[in-house]
């Protein structure tokens, strides 16, 4: 599959944190990526590399130093934090490695929530993802009444429900066995390609890398990387 | 919907310290709505209470001490006046009509005081309203007979046909137990006027009670007077109080029992001042019990800004949940309210024989809730404003 016009362009991308000398380290330094609407690209990387604050960044959850975050031409690094919600809300599907579902919140109500922030979706729409998903039966469960594989599930539905343009999964499997991390990653894959949206996955882990066709190394793509280990 | 969703799960999730808190706004508001609804009513019914009478005459004195003790039955009398002057009073073209009364005798605490039967029969207490017997007659005004106020005859446990003996003075003491017998030829409806609250006989009767001082058999305690117009009171004020020195005329009553509550308004300042220190310190409560709840919120609210939440969403919804407990608790405050005020009007029901309409409309009924709600609300911006400055990367963990 060609890739189509390009969803996220990310230019000049840097991110920096307080060092514990005073000073402050740069973590994120990305010249340039982009991703096309409805390509799927996984990125590689260790713990501690960077990748979930490359995420967060695309997400809008940090703004960066410098650089332009473009996602359906809209520059997320040039907006407030308000402008940033909206268009996470509207346009991003985040999966998290711990899930991250409300603990208050039935399964159904998690899906609902991430709904109602987007600018799509309805109940029928989270039903028939918590069907997709196989959880039809556990609707109003808590998170804590389910498996991790299920909550994991309930995770990925919620991420998926509003139809996002984009989806960022951060380690989807890191939490999960064999089985279930196979099932969760199918699962992400499939109603991607379903609904067309774009993927952007970063793991560490070899069978995850393995099922994906388009893999690129997050070292590669971060100078700060490069540089430190320099 | 999803605010309201949100709201309703926090409430949850943090059920102990939302009952708390709304028990403790419930307590505060209930006691907010009683002082004031006791204090207006209270006034409100004292200085319209007089018993269907305009003035009284009595011995020269306060006013004030004249009215309570004739009125309403809780002061001492300041003296007698002799018989004269009833009789004067009693013709005046001016009065359309004066019941004597004499006071100093008691039964196990009720005030015992002599009337004639025209009191029963001819006082319109209230607009359209006489005194009327529940069970019996009035009593024979040459025999030993009495008739009960109906929350005496309640508390006393006396019907018709039952027998007492009198005690002498107002302050119930066994040893002075008059020699004579008074059998209740009738008992009151409740009029829910100072006079259900006491055991009325013969004046004669208690004029010539044995014991009582001989030379005094014909003074009576006070005069209670029905005029024919208001000018006539203002004449009879100057008659009794400027021009004379030995009497005092009591007029208007209403304007007296003002003056009264006028002179203990500082009190009622205190009591109104604590009550809302109370509300303050209760919706306070609010801020403290979200406040230290949000430790345990920062990841929620970390989640729900990762999903699309904006800041001043989160805020809203915080302030709103601290609305929500107000409002849950001012709900219940009207429990609260109604147990306190039911329970203060019992005791100035046992006290005064007025009850009090504790249950009437008051604005207070209006403002209080709706100024402890936006107090509660006002409480939830401090920690609405650490919500809306949470960090949600540094919440959402672990990072890879």
């Amino acid at each position: 599959m060609s890739p189509g016009p390009a969803l996220l362009q990310l230019s000049g991308l840097r991110k920096s944190f307080p060092a514990p000398d005073g000073g402050r380290k740069l973590i994120i330094d990305v010249p340039d990526f982009s991703l096309a609407m409805g390509e799927h690209i996984v990125l590689r990387g260790e713990s501690g590399s960077g990748k979930t604050t490359f995420l967060n960044l695309i997400s809008g959850i940090l703004a960066p130093d410098s650089g332009s975050i473009r996602i359906g031409g809209v520059d997320m690094a040039a907006l407030g934090e308000h402008r940033r919600d909206l268009l996470r809300g509207s346009s991003i599907g985040y999966i998290f490695q711990t899930f991250n579902l409300l603990q208050g919140y039935s399964c159904l109500e998690n899906v609902m929530l991430g709904m109602t922030f987007g600018t799509r979706g309805d109940k029928a729409q989270a039903l028939a993802l918590l069907g997709r998903v196989g959880l039809s039966h556990r609707l109003n469960h808590y998170p804590r009444q389910l498996s991790s594989g299920q909550q994991q599930r309930v995770a990925v539905a919620r991420a998926l429900a509003k139809r996002p343009k984009l989806v960022l999964a951060d380690e989807p499997t890191g939490n999960l066995d064999h089985k279930n991390a196979r099932e969760a990653l199918e699962l992400v894959r499939e109603t991607c390609l379903e609904t067309g949206a774009a993927l952007l996955l970063v793991s560490h882990d070899p069978e995850v890398l393995g099922t994906f066709h388009n893999v690129r190394d997050f070292a590669g793509l971060n100078v700060a990387l490069k540089e430190a280990s320099s | 919907m999803t605010i309201a969703l949100i709201v309703r799960r926090s409430l949850r999730q943090h059920a102990l310290s939302t009952t708390i808190t709304a028990l403790s706004i419930a307590l505060a508001g209930g006691l907010l709505m009683s002082v004031w609804v006791v204090k207006e009513q209270a006034q409100r019914t004292f200085t319209q209470v007089n018993t269907g009478f305009d003035a009284v005459l009595g011995a020269r004195g306060s006013k004030l001490q004249l009215v309570l003790n004739a009125i309403f039955h809780l002061e001492a009398s300041p003296g007698n006046l002799p018989a004269s002057d009833y009789e004067y009073i009693r013709r005046h073209p001016a009065v359309k009509l004066a019941i004597p009364i004499a006071v100093g005798d008691n039964l196990r605490g009720y005030r015992i005081v002599g009337t004639i039967p025209e009191f029963f029969t001819e006082v319109e207490y209230a607009p359209g309203r006489h005194f009327s017997l529940s069970a019996g007659r009035v009593f024979d005004p040459s025999a030993k007979e009495a008739v009960i106020g109906s929350f005496a005859a309640r508390r006393l446990g006396l019907a018709v046909g039952d027998t007492f003996h009198p005690f002498h003075g107002l302050v119930y003491d066994v040893r002075n137990q008059h020699a004579e017998t008074y059998r209740v030829t009738g008992v009151m409806a409740p009029s829910n006027t100072p006079a259900d609250k006491v055991v009325w006989i013969p004046i004669h009767g208690l004029q010539t009670m044995s014991g009582h001082d001989p030379r005094a058999a014909t003074d009576v305690s006070a005069v209670l007077v029905q005029l024919r117009s208001p000018s006539a009171g203002f004449m009879l004020d100057i008659m009794y109080n400027k021009q004379g020195n030995r009497l005092t005329f009591a007029y208007p009553i209403g304007a007296i029992m003002a003056e009264l509550f006028q002179k203990i308004s500082w009190f009622d300042k205190i009591l109104t001042m604590v009550a809302y220190l109370v509300a303050v310190v209760s919706a306070a409560g609010v801020l403290v019990a979200i406040y230290n709840s949000m430790a345990s919120r920062r990841r929620d609210i970390a989640i729900l800004r990762a999903l699309g939440a904006g800041r001043l969403f989160l805020f809203g919804a915080i302030v709103l949940e601290a609305t929500a407990i107000g409002a849950i608790g001012m709900a219940v405050a009207f429990v609260a309210y109604a147990g306190i005020v039911s329970a203060v009007a019992v005791v100035i029901q046992a006290q005064t024989g007025v009850l009090l309409e504790t249950f009437a409309y008051s604005p207070v009924m209006l403002w209080a809730p709706l100024g402890m709600i936006a107090l509660c609300a006002a409480c939830g911006l401090l920690p609405a404003w650490k919500a809306y400055r949470t960090d949600v990367a540094e919440n959402l963990s672990p990072i890879s």
